[in-house]
């Protein structure tokens, strides 16, 4: 049973076409990312998988008591709203400190209970925000751009945790995401979207199929770059790095008609 | 004790103060000063209309602040450019309520009653419908207070935990013409915004948490009806206007007093 599921969503914002014909599902404890350039309908995706929006036509369906945890893109705190990170945890519910203190913890951000929201860095945010995601003991985890203004060992971190958090939970992941060496790296199937699904499928059918080469230029070359090149250098919280299997080989290519598979080993 | 005018005009300014300083705290968060604006200046529109039609006063101010909130409210999600669309609303729906005063013939409307407040000509009817509306609109923020703080937050950040944004709004839009209305004997329609945002802004620099920001609100607002009457009383000026003046006085301080404490920290 999955626990959501899109048949042929198509949604109008502001009298253009933000979402054509999408039809998506999402297995539990997956790791799915949707892919794809600016305007292309990723945030409106998402805001219409929480019930942000409404579709148009076609139809969204969540697995009945689905608890999702989200982490948005931005949250614009207004300065004159005073709010620690730990009261921001107990909305909407109240939550009982341990708790809190423990989401807080396994988001990588333990000790900023006390702290104000506005006087968090951008990094501390983020993980105040997964944190909060958490508390719901979601089964589904929905982020939108989880690293934005992150630099790159800050977002390789971040997504270290987030399959952390998945082993951990066994929750699914959606994710929107920029840097295409992550999703090569981290996800178990990616969603090219261009306002309709371009191609869907594991990150190395994918990263072949010519409509996505279409959309991010000359076959997997770039992204296998970025990809390498994420892991050329030591981080240094290098314990919390999830296995990597198979191991990088330095010096393949991927040719168009290349079929070598190219996942995570992460237990499913 | 009632039977005191002072008093009267006492409870009747904590009462409202009371109210307006949580509800202020929202107008501040979601940056709707201007909505108050708009809906406390509709309201003399309100007073024209039902003093034409001898209904009471009191419904007539609610009802027209109200439709005027839900028009702003409504307009607010479709990417109209809001600061300019409140600043015209506002601002023609008090020369519009002005106009239409001035078409009463053989009513004896004391306009600056209206406009600035009559505190001191409060009746015990006046006194419990002013705090009949304080105790509906605290019961209604204490009821939806995460809901609302959520929504506050970020609207998809509301409708991810299922919360529904745009149910919040109205709540928040309600209990708003309900202070409108509850306020106007106090302070009177000009400076409705003033008794909801100053307070508000004065508990800002001292607050941790939202909770303690709206406790403090409220607590500053009471304490300047009280000082403000007491003023108004002993130097003869208008009792309206003094209240604000000692809530002005106190968010100066208060501020002050938070850019010292950030300047040692």
């Amino acid at each position: 049973m999955s626990l959501i599921e899109l048949q042929d969503v198509s949604v109008r914002l502001g009298g253009h076409q933000a979402l054509s014909h999408v039809s998506l599902t999402i297995a539990p404890g997956e790791i799915v990312t949707v892919v794809g350039p600016n305007g292309s309908g990723k945030t409106t995706l998402l805001r219409c998988i929480i019930g942000a929006v409404e579709p148009q036509s076609g139809a969204v369906r969540r697995q009945p008591g689905l608890r999702i945890g989200y982490v948005p893109q931005t949250l614009a705190i207004d300065p004159t709203l005073p709010m620690t990170a730990g009261r921001f945890l107990g909305l909407p519910h109240r939550r009982p400190a341990r708790d809190i203190t423990e989401a807080l913890i396994h988001a990588g951000a333990d000790g900023l209970a006390q702290r104000q929201l506005s006087a968090l860095s951008g990094g501390q945010f983020r993980r105040v925000l997964l944190a909060r995601a958490l508390l719901e003991r979601p089964a589904l985890l929905i982020l939108d751009e989880p690293t934005t203004g992150l630099d790159q060992p800050g977002s390789a971190a971040f997504y270290r945790r987030i399959e952390q958090v998945r082993r951990e939970l066994g929750c699914a992941v959606l994710m929107v995401s920029h840097e295409l060496h992550v999703v090569m790296s981290a996800s178990d199937r990616v969603i090219c979207l261009n306002v309709h699904v371009c191609c869907n499928g594991t990150p190395d059918v994918v990263a072949s199929a010519p409509e996505y080469r279409a959309l991010f230029g000359s076959g997997t070359g770039g992204a296998l770059a970025l990809y390498r090149h994420d892991h050329t250098h030591s981080h240094d919280d290098g314990a919390a790095s999830p296995p990597h299997d198979p191991p990088h080989e330095s010096g393949h290519s991927h040719g168009p008609d290349c079929t070598h598979t190219h996942t995570t080993g992460a237990p499913h | 004790m009632l039977d005191d005018f002072l008093m009267r005009a006492t409870l009747a300014g904590i009462g409202v103060a009371l109210a307006a300083g949580p509800l202020g705290c929202f107008v501040v968060w979601r940056r709707m000063a201007y909505f108050g604006d708009a809906t406390s200046h509709a309201a003399i529109l309100g007073i024209a209309l039902s003093l034409a039609l001898s209904l009471p006063v009191f419904a007539g101010a609610m009802a027209v602040a109200l439709i005027m909130a839900l028009i702003v409210s409504g307009l607010s999600g479709r990417g109209i450019a809001i600061d300019t669309m409140l600043g015209v609303l506002a601002h023609s729906a008090l020369a519009f309520g002005l106009v239409a005063v001035s078409f009463l013939q053989g009513v004896r409307l004391d306009l600056m009653a209206y406009l600035f407040g009559d505190i001191l000509a409060v009746s015990r009817g006046d006194l419990m419908v002013i705090w009949g509306g304080a105790a509906l609109v605290l019961g209604l923020l204490y009821w939806r207070w995460s809901a609302l703080l959520t929504a506050t937050l970020g609207p998809d950040l509301a409708y991810a935990c299922g919360v529904n944004p745009r149910r919040e709004q109205l709540v928040l839009t309600v209990a708003l013409a309900v202070v409108v209305a509850v306020a106007i004997k106090v302070v009177g329609v000009l400076l409705i915004a003033a008794l909801l945002i100053v307070p508000a802004a004065a508990a800002r620099p001292l607050s941790r948490t939202p909770e303690i920001m709206a406790l403090l609100a409220a607590g500053f607002g009471a304490a300047s009806a009280l000082i403000g009457l007491r003023l108004s009383y002993l130097q003869d000026t208008p009792a309206g206007p003094t209240i604000i003046c000692v809530a002005a006085i106190l968010f100066a301080l208060t501020n002050l007093a938070g850019m010292v404490m950030r300047r040692r920290a």
